[in-house]
Parts: C-alpha cells; sequence; structure tokens
C-alpha cells in the first residue's frame, strides 16, 4: 500500500449521476492510491457499474467532482479520459464483434501505436492460453467466457494507470477466476499496477483488495481494509454467505 | 474415464433408465474449429443436471444444438415426453422445439422484452395456447369471449409465476427497469410460461451474489418438486452446481471427460485439473482460520 | 467546489470570441465560393462573374453572431436547465389530464370539423380546407397508422411501403375502368391485392434483417414504380389512368344530374358535398386502421409484434414462428396501404406512376419516425405537422412581401422541413410519443420510457 497520504490517483468526490429523472449515484466519494487494489461490492443494482461508467463520463456526472492525478476529469470526453491511461473492462464485455482475437488486443493497444505490442501480446498469451487458440477468430465467436478473458486483456494491453475491472470472474470457469485474481494481484505486486475492481464475487474481491467500498442504493456506506470489510457480520450476512444458511 | 465411472456402479443411473433427453454422438463443427466433439450423454428425467466446463468447451453450443439454434452438423438429439412421444430435435426449426418439443430455455446474457412489462413479457411466452384461443386473431378482433377467457387464465399462469419469483409487484414495470437478479429471475418464470417438459437455463447464477444464488436454488428445487419439470443448466459457481444438481456432464473441448453424481465429480482427478483447480473451498477455509488466528493473536 | 461549478456554466467570453471568428472563417471558406460568386451571361453570351460581398457579409456575420450567442447564452441556459430537474418529476397533473383526453378530443373534433370550415366559410370556401387539409392529411395519416404496424410495431424498417399504396390505387382504378365495379367492391380487393403483394415480398426478403431489409424494400418499391411506367399495355405507362369513376353513396352519384345527391337533397349543386363525403370516408377508413390496430396489439399476435421488435431470438425461444408473425405483420400494413391507395385513386380519378414516388415512402417513414415508432397519437400529429406544414406553405403568400416577388415558399418546403425534422430529432430524440402503452396491466397501467423501448433492427 503505497501513497496512501499523497493525493490519491483516482478520487470521486460527490459524485451523483442520474439515468434521465433517476438517480442512480447520490453522491459518491471514493479514492484509489497509487498502487492499491480497490473494490466496490454491492447487490445487483446498486450502482456499481454506474459508478465505472461514471470515472469514464459516460454517462457524466451531473454533480460532484472526479479528478486523476489531481486533474479534473468530470466534463472530459471519454475517449480523452481513456488517453489519461485508465483502461476498462466494462460490463457486458463489450469486445469488438467482427474483429479477430488479435485485432481486438490491437486496438487495446492503440494508445502507444503499438510500440510494445509483440511483448505485451505474449504476456496475455501466457496469462490466458485460451485466446492464442483462438487468436484468428472472430470476437463474436468466442464463448461468453473467452470474450471475457479478451476484455480483460484488451484492458491491460493499454498498459493503464489504472485498471478498472467490472465483474471480472462473470460467466469465467472457477480456475479461470482464481487464474484472473492470481493475476491481478501479480501485477500489482510487481508493477504497482493499481485496480479499481468491481465485483458480485465479494469474497475473493476483498481477500485481494487493500482495500474496499460498500455501495448500497447509491451510497457507500462502509469502507475500509478488505480484511476489515471481510470480518464484518453485517458484510459475511448480505454478500458473502447464502441467504438463510 | 465416463465409462469406467458407469460401469463401476452396481445400481443403474436414473438418467439412463428413464431419459428425458438423449444426446447421441453429436457433432458441431464451424468452418475447421470443432467445438462438439462426438458428444453422448443422458438427463434423467425429473432431474436437475449441470453441465459444466472450462469457458470454450462447447456448453453453450450443446444448448444451442438442443433448443434448435443450430443444427448439429452429425448426431442425434431425442426427447420423449413423460406421456411417451418422442421428438428428434436435431430435425426440428428451433420455434417448434419450444412449442411442440416443449424445451425452454434461458440466456447467458439476458433477453428479456426489455420495453415490454413484467406481464407482457409472461404472455407472450404463452403465445401458441393464446394464438388458438382467439381463432388465430380473427375472433379475437372481435371481440368474442372465448378469447377473454383464455387471456384470463393465461393470467392467472402469470400471476402463479410472479408469485414463485417473487415479481408480483413489479408485474406491471417493463422487464428493462429490473434489477439485474429479478431479470434473471423473469427469464426463468417467462420460460416456465411455456410449460416446458425440458427447462435448459445458461449459466442462471452468472452476476448473482450469494444470497440470490441461494435464493435461484430454491426456486429451481421448487420447480423440480412442483412442476416436475427437468431441468439441465450451465453454470460456473458451484454453489448452485454442487448443492442442488442431482447429476453433473463435464465438457472440455467438446467431449465429455466426466459424468456422475456431484461427489463422483468433483472428486475427478481430470475435473479438478481441467476446471475446478484445487478444490476452492477448502483453500479458502484453511486460509480464513489462519487468518484468524493471527489476527487474534495481533489483538 | 461551488466555484468550480460556476466555472463549468459561466460563458467564457474570450473563447467564445475566439470560437465565434473561427466558426466565421469556417463560413468565409465555405459560403466564399457559393454564395460570394455569382456567374451570369451577358449581351455577349460571356459567363462573366460578379461579386455578391454584401451577402456574403451579412450571412457571414449572421454566422459569427450566432454561434457566439449558441456559446454564451444558449448553451448555458440548456445546460443550466438540464440540471435543475428535479429526480423523479411525476407528470404534472394537468399534462396527464391533456394526454387523456386528448385523443377522444381531437376525435369529436375531425367529426366536427367540416361543419366548422363550412359555418365559417360556406361551402365554396370550404373546399380547400376540406380537401386539401382535411382528406390529404387524414390519407397520410392512415397511411402512417398502416405502416406503423410494420416499422412501430414489428421493428421492421420498409423503404418501399409506397407500393402497396400503389397496387390499391391501380386495382381500383384497372378494375373500375376496365370492369366498371363500383369502389365498395373494389375496396376490400384492393386491400387484398395489396396483402398478397406484402406477403410475396415477405417471403424472399423476412430473411434479412436491418439494412439490407430496408434496401431490398426499396427496391421494391422502385420496381412497381417502374413496371407500373413501362406495362404500357396495362398501365398506360407515364400517362397514368384518367377518368376513374367517381365513388357513390349507396348508387347515389355527386354530380349534377336528376339523380344526383344535390338534386335529391334538394340542395344547390356544389362540389363540396363529394368532398365532404370524401372527408368522412377517409376519417371512417382511418379509423377502422386505428381500431383494428389498437385491438391487434392487445392480441397474442400484437404482442408477438412487439416482442420481435425487442427480441427475435428470445420469441423464437418461445415457440413464436417468427417469420409468420413478419408476414402477418407485412400483410396488415400492407392491406391499410391498399385501402389507402383504392381511396386515393377515387377522390384524384387520375392516377400515374408519378404519385408513388420513393419520396413518398420516404414521407410517410418520417411520419412514423416524427410520430414516435409505434405510438398512434404521435404519428398522427405527425402527418397534421408534416402534411399540414407543406400545405400551410402555400399558403404564406404575405412573405412575397417581405423576400420579393421571385420568392416562392413552396420551393424552400424541403429545406424547411430538413431543418425542421433536425430541430424535432434533437429536441425530441425518439418522436413525438416516446414513451410505449402496455397493452395490459394488473395493478396500474404505467406508460414505459422510450429509452428502454427497442426500435427493432429488421
Amino acid at each position: 500500500m503505497t501513497g496512501q497520504n499523497g493525493t490519491p490517483l483516482l478520487s470521486v468526490q460527490g459524485a451523483k449521476t442520474y439515468y434521465g429523472k433517476i438517480i442512480a449515484l447520490k453522491g459518491v466519494d471514493v479514492d484509489v492510491h497509487k498502487g492499491e487494489i480497490v473494490t466496490l461490492i454491492g447487490a445487483n443494482g446498486a450502482g456499481k457499474s454506474t459508478l465505472m461508467m461514471t470515472i469514464c463520463g459516460n454517462p457524466r456526472a451531473r454533480e460532484g467532482r472526479i479528478f486523476f492525478e489531481g486533474r479534473d476529469i468530470t466534463e472530459m470526453p471519454t475517449h480523452e479520459i481513456a488517453r489519461l491511461r485508465i483502461a476498462q473492462s466494462p460490463e457486458g464485455r463489450r469486445i469488438f464483434p467482427r474483429m479477430t482475437v488479435l485485432e481486438n488486443l490491437q486496438m487495446g493497444a492503440a494508445l502507444d501505436k503499438l510500440a510494445h505490442f509483440d511483448e505485451d501480446v505474449e504476456r496475455m498469451f501466457t496469462l490466458f492460453p485460451r485466446l492464442k487458440e483462438r487468436i484468428g477468430q472472430r470476437g463474436g465467436t468466442l464463448s461468453g467466457g473467452e470474450q471475457q478473458m479478451l476484455a480483460i486483456a484488451r484492458a491491460l494491453m493499454a498498459r493503464p494507470k489504472l485498471l478498472m475491472l467490472d465483474e471480472p470472474s462473470l460467466g469465467l470457469a472457477p480456475l479461470i477466476v482464481k487464474q484472473i485474481f492470481d493475476v491481478i494481484g501479480e501485477l500489482n505486486r510487481t508493477e504497482g499496477l493499481t485496480v479499481f475492481l468491481v465485483e458480485q464475487n465479494a469474497y475473493h474481491a476483498l481477500k485481494l483488495a487493500h482495500r474496499g467500498y460498500v455501495l448500497v442504493n447509491g451510497v457507500v456506506t462502509m469502507s475500509g481494509t478488505g480484511k476489515e470489510l471481510l470480518q464484518k457480520p453485517e458484510i459475511r450476512a448480505a454478500y458473502l454467505e447464502g441467504g438463510a444458511h | 474415464m465416463s465409462e469406467t465411472l458407469t460401469l463401476s456402479r452396481g445400481a443403474p443411473l436414473s438418467w439412463e433408465t428413464n431419459p428425458v433427453l438423449q444426446v447421441e454422438h453429436v457433432f458441431m463443427r464451424f468452418g475447421g474449429l470443432i467445438a462438439v466433439n462426438d458428444l453422448s450423454f443422458s438427463v434423467g428425467r425429473g432431474d436437475i443436471t449441470a453441465l459444466i466446463g472450462p469457458n470454450g468447451a462447447g456448453k453453450t453450443t450443446v444448448f444451442n444444438c438442443i433448443t434448435g439454434f443450430y443444427k448439429p452438423t452429425q448426431g442425434m438429439l431425442r426427447l420423449q415426453h413423460a406421456a411417451g412421444s418422442t421428438f428428434l430435435l436435431e430435425r426440428m426449426p428451433d420455434f417448434r422445439i419450444s412449442a411442440k418439443a416443449k424445451v425452454a430455455r434461458t440466456f447467458q446474457n439476458i433477453r428479456l422484452f426489455s420495453g415490454m412489462t413484467v406481464l407482457e413479457n409472461l404472455l407472450v411466452a404463452q403465445h401458441n395456447t393464446l394464438m388458438v384461443a382467439s381463432g388465430m386473431t380473427v375472433l379475437g378482433v372481435l371481440g368474442l369471449p372465448g378469447y377473454r377467457n383464455a387471456e384470463k387464465r393465461a393470467i392467472e399462469k402469470a400471476k402463479y409465476w410472479l408469485e414463485k419469483t417473487g415479481l408480483t409487484l413489479r408485474a406491471d414495470d417493463p422487464a428493462g427497469d429490473l434489477p439485474y437478479g429479478a431479470q434473471r429471475r423473469l427469464e426463468i418464470a417467462r420460460a416456465m410460461c411455456t410449460e416446458p417438459e425440458l427447462l435448459c437455463l445458461d449459466e442462471p447464477a452468472a452476476g448473482l451474489n450469494p444470497r440470490e444464488s441461494a435464493e435461484l436454488n430454491a426456486l429451481l428445487l421448487g420447480i423440480r418438486e412442483t412442476e416436475k419439470t427437468s431441468i439441465l443448466l450451465i453454470e460456473h459457481d458451484m454453489s448452485v452446481v454442487m448443492e442442488i444438481s442431482d447429476h453433473v456432464i463435464v465438457l472440455e473441448y467438446g467431449t465429455k471427460i466426466a459424468d456422475g453424481t456431484p461427489t463422483e465429480v468433483r472428486n475427478d482427478p481430470r475435473v479438478i485439473a481441467a476446471y475446478l483447480g484445487v478444490d476452492d473451498e477448502e483453500i479458502d477455509l484453511v486460509e480464513e482460520t489462519l487468518d484468524e488466528i493471527t489476527e487474534g493473536t495481533a489483538t | 467546489m461551488a466555484e468550480a461549478t460556476v466555472k463549468k456554466h459561466g460563458p467564457d467570453l474570450s473563447a467564445a470570441v475566439k470560437d465565434a471568428l473561427l466558426s466565421g472563417l469556417i463560413a468565409l471558406g465555405l459560403f466564399g465560393p457559393l454564395v460570394g460568386l455569382r456567374t451570369e451571361q451577358n449581351i455577349r453570351n460571356e459567363l462573366v462573374v460578379q461579386g455578391r460581398w454584401g451577402l456574403l457579409a451579412s450571412v457571414i456575420a449572421v454566422i459569427i453572431v450566432g454561434r457566439f450567442l449558441l456559446l454564451t447564452l444558449v448553451w448555458p441556459a440548456m445546460a443550466a436547465r438540464k440540471e435543475r430537474v428535479t429526480p423523479a418529476e411525476a407528470p404534472s397533473p394537468v399534462r396527464q389530464t391533456l394526454s387523456r383526453w386528448f385523443a377522444p378530443a381531437s376525435l369529436i373534433f375531425l367529426f366536427l370539423y367540416p361543419a366548422i370550415v363550412v359555418s365559417l366559410l360556406g361551402f365554396q370556401g370550404s373546399l380547400k380546407w376540406v380537401d386539401n387539409f382535411g382528406i390529404q392529411i387524414l390519407i397520410y395519416v392512415m397511411l402512417g397508422w398502416g405502416l406503423n404496424i410494420v416499422v412501430g410495431l414489428a421493428g421492421l424498417l420498409d423503404l418501399g411501403y409506397v407500393a402497396f399504396y400503389a397496387v390499391g390505387a391501380y386495382s381500383y382504378a384497372l378494375l373500375s375502368t376496365h370492369f366498371g365495379f363500383s369502389f365498395w367492391i373494389l375496396l376490400p380487393m384492393a386491400g387484398i391485392f395489396a396483402a398478397l403483394w406484402g406477403i410475396m415480398l415477405g417471403f424472399p426478403v423476412l430473411r434479412l434483417r436491418g439494412d439490407y431489409l430496408a434496401i431490398v424494400t426499396l427496391a421494391f418499391g422502385e420496381i412497381i414504380r417502374l413496371v407500373l411506367i413501362n406495362w404500357r399495355d396495362l398501365t398506360n405507362g407515364s400517362s397514368g389512368i384518367s377518368s376513374i369513376p367517381k365513388i357513390t353513396l349507396f348508387g347515389i352519384k355527386f354530380d349534377a344530374s336528376p339523380t344526383g345527391f344535390a338534386k335529391m337533397m334538394d340542395l344547390p349543386v356544389s362540389s363540396a358535398y363529394y368532398k365532404i363525403f370524401l372527408y368522412y370516408l377517409i376519417l371512417l377508413l382511418a379509423l377502422l386502421t386505428a381500431f383494428v390496430t389498437i385491438r391487434l396489439r392487445k392480441l397474442p399476435v400484437g404482442r408477438a409484434w412487439e416482442a420481435l421488435r425487442e427480441d427475435e431470438i428470445a420469441c423464437r425461444s418461445l415457440g413464436i414462428n417468427t417469420t409468420n408473425t413478419k408476414l402477418t405483420a407485412f400483410a396488415l400494413g400492407a392491406m391499410f396501404a391498399g385501402f389507402a391507395g383504392s381511396f386515393f385513386a377515387a377522390r384524384q380519378g387520375f392516377v400515374s406512376p408519378e404519385s408513388f414516388t420513393f419520396m413518398e415512402s420516404a414521407i410517410i417513414v418520417a411520419i412514423v419516425v416524427l410520430g414516435g415508432m409505434g405510438s398512434m397519437v404521435g404519428v398522427a400529429l405527425a402527418a397534421v405537422a408534416m402534411i399540414g406544414g407543406t400545405e400551410l406553405l402555400r399558403e404564406l403568400a404575405f412573405l412575397k412581401t417581405i423576400f420579393g416577388d421571385n420568392f416562392n415558399p413552396d420551393q424552400f418546403r424541403m429545406l424547411i422541413f430538413g431543418l425542421a425534422m433536425v430541430g424535432i430529432m434533437i429536441w425530441k430524440p425518439r418522436g413525438f410519443v416516446s414513451s410505449r402503452q402496455p397493452t395490459i396491466f394488473l395493478a396500474e397501467k404505467k406508460a414505459i420510457a422510450g429509452t428502454l423501448v427497442k426500435e427493432g433492427h429488421g
């Protein structure tokens, strides 16, 4: 955990986001420091994905500010936000269905004009050998889980300063989920990759993360280190255990 | 492997003595790619059967073959109703598989009619019954009572499923407005409104939190109990698969690598290597206790 | 944070000036050759270039000032308004009552319309208002409602809808001139013919989706028109078919003969009676379209259309035969176009391929899109705006006093419409009425926001 006391890499201050007239985020404060893994947990519909999308400027926060490296990005167009090296593996995967796996990865690396492309692609194929088998296949013909891997790999290809993952474990086999969490932890430890993670799989996420936030109905109700949150009985009851066990 | 597993057991397997669906030597090729490779398995009547395997193993492709969205390159899919009639699914177009053979399905990325209300979604599912009642529309336009009664019955059935899935209060809301977990439940309710003999669920627990997964388990067990519908599901959430299924089939690279009861499958070394990894929960449990111990000593 | 908010919306004057000047520069490049230079032939038949610098300067000035005002006043005001929108605001009671009573009130108005016009302007003066406005608009309302089944409900983009209108018109024109059948026999026949053509077109093209479907239907519309032009033996080519019999009211003709309507009723001879009769006829035909559509929406077939628009794959998984469902939508839509077509032929007394160009299809599609896909009220409003607006432009003779005698507002019709459509699509991107009314409800009927409703993809 580095830089806890300096300016945070990403700082969301009082963000309020609306869909039409419906309020989705009711003033959310979240900080992500450089080198941290921060996770956001919460029930379906709590606004987790909305917060992630708001950081990318789509939809825009109607109130509040969002800072990245001290710079106000609240009003910045989405593509310019991406140029600041905030990479996202969004909800619903959003890979390019008519482009091949390799072309999808090239799109991810477009910011660097493919400078370290070969090296990075090799790394992705080591992480996801499955993608190497599918290298020439069109994205749309991949299975759901493979598309998920591709979305994560594409985000990593941008060599992001901040990696935002929206439910990376969705639709993935247990073995792959484990690998992905291992990889995220590994990249964080060795390269200081900063990660903002939204997860339904709260147990894994909190174990991996340095810090976590709990979002309920568009409001942050709790925050703390991953370990602290894991121990809280209300969290265990709401997000970790299956109902009436 | 599966052969030895089957042979080693004394008692006959329920899914082989009374199958609702028999998949026999099915191949599915896309160009040069073989997605399903000589796959055979049986789904027992009244069972909850899980189809698991690594990503890209061909699970959804098998579903698409069963529900007619793909025509298998080769092989046979035989569906047998409790009443005795038999259907060869590989020869039927998709909508007839649902209408006649009574196979219903849900989708990995939810496909609801998002601009229609929850109730409308459930009525669309009863299209064929209502279409007959409306005299192929003609009598319905004239507003004859026969259709109105049929519609009342359809609404009653929809209410029954709304009740079961806990969506009664949202009946008049657009389906696209429901939270994710509720959308998953609505998709199941909609499929059940077609009165299926076999219900195929593609990752019903994906994106659900543990509590919602537990509710899903209860719903599916209830369906098996009261409706006697056979269920075939694809799922990665082992808390669902291991807790509710009677029979687990494991695919890898389009072929079957294991087939048996949940206990048999979870201890199968090939399944562990290809799919589960080292037993997840065990390690977690150990780590957790370790954590607690260290926490305890620290304070 | 407050500071930031102010900064966000406060106009930055120097930037605005810079931006406006830049726009002026671009405008100079663009309009310099287009507006600033004009070629004319002199007496010796030579082309001479004349500068119109005054005009160019005024155009550029307008652009600079306009851009500056947009940047400093209009856009900040719009942003501020957006900011002020309070969450979960329920529609005001006034608006609710208005929307509830709008349809019945306008229905009553439509039935009283000829009487109102006649009482204000007399029989002779009413002609223009009943014919050019009333009948003309109602024909398009009916066409819009018919196409609404295909585009708005089933989500199939049909750019050749006018073909079925043509089939209906020519059915009536040919069968009545050659065999002397009456309108009342030919009206249903024209509808059936058009529906059959709809099915014939439907079979091959319904496998196509989205853009491809649109292009093939467009081609179909053109094929019908070209056949009408070139099959001279049957259709008399581009000269068209004339002296098509008029419609009779149970055998009573609307003419000056002793058995005609005027004489029988002991009224002074006037062509207005026929027009008023035609008005009520098309009104009833349009209402029939509306009635059938409203009924069908609540029947399984109508729900299947809408489900098809929302998600075709899910439909198939529920046992719905999507091919048949699409065909019924196509056939029904075509049938109403056929009705409208035979009415059109009888009203004009003359048909030619001129009336069935792609432009007509485009206008009908524009009416449906502008109205809000799937909404009956919206489509009717859009037809009034589009067709009534066109007719109204002919009435604006006073503009000549402002723009000079050479100004013909009719020529600017398309320009004005283009601008109006762009404006409306910015202001209401999903048409006049964007919300969808559910066809059935358990406890409470709630309109569904347009953002959730899909537009279909072919």
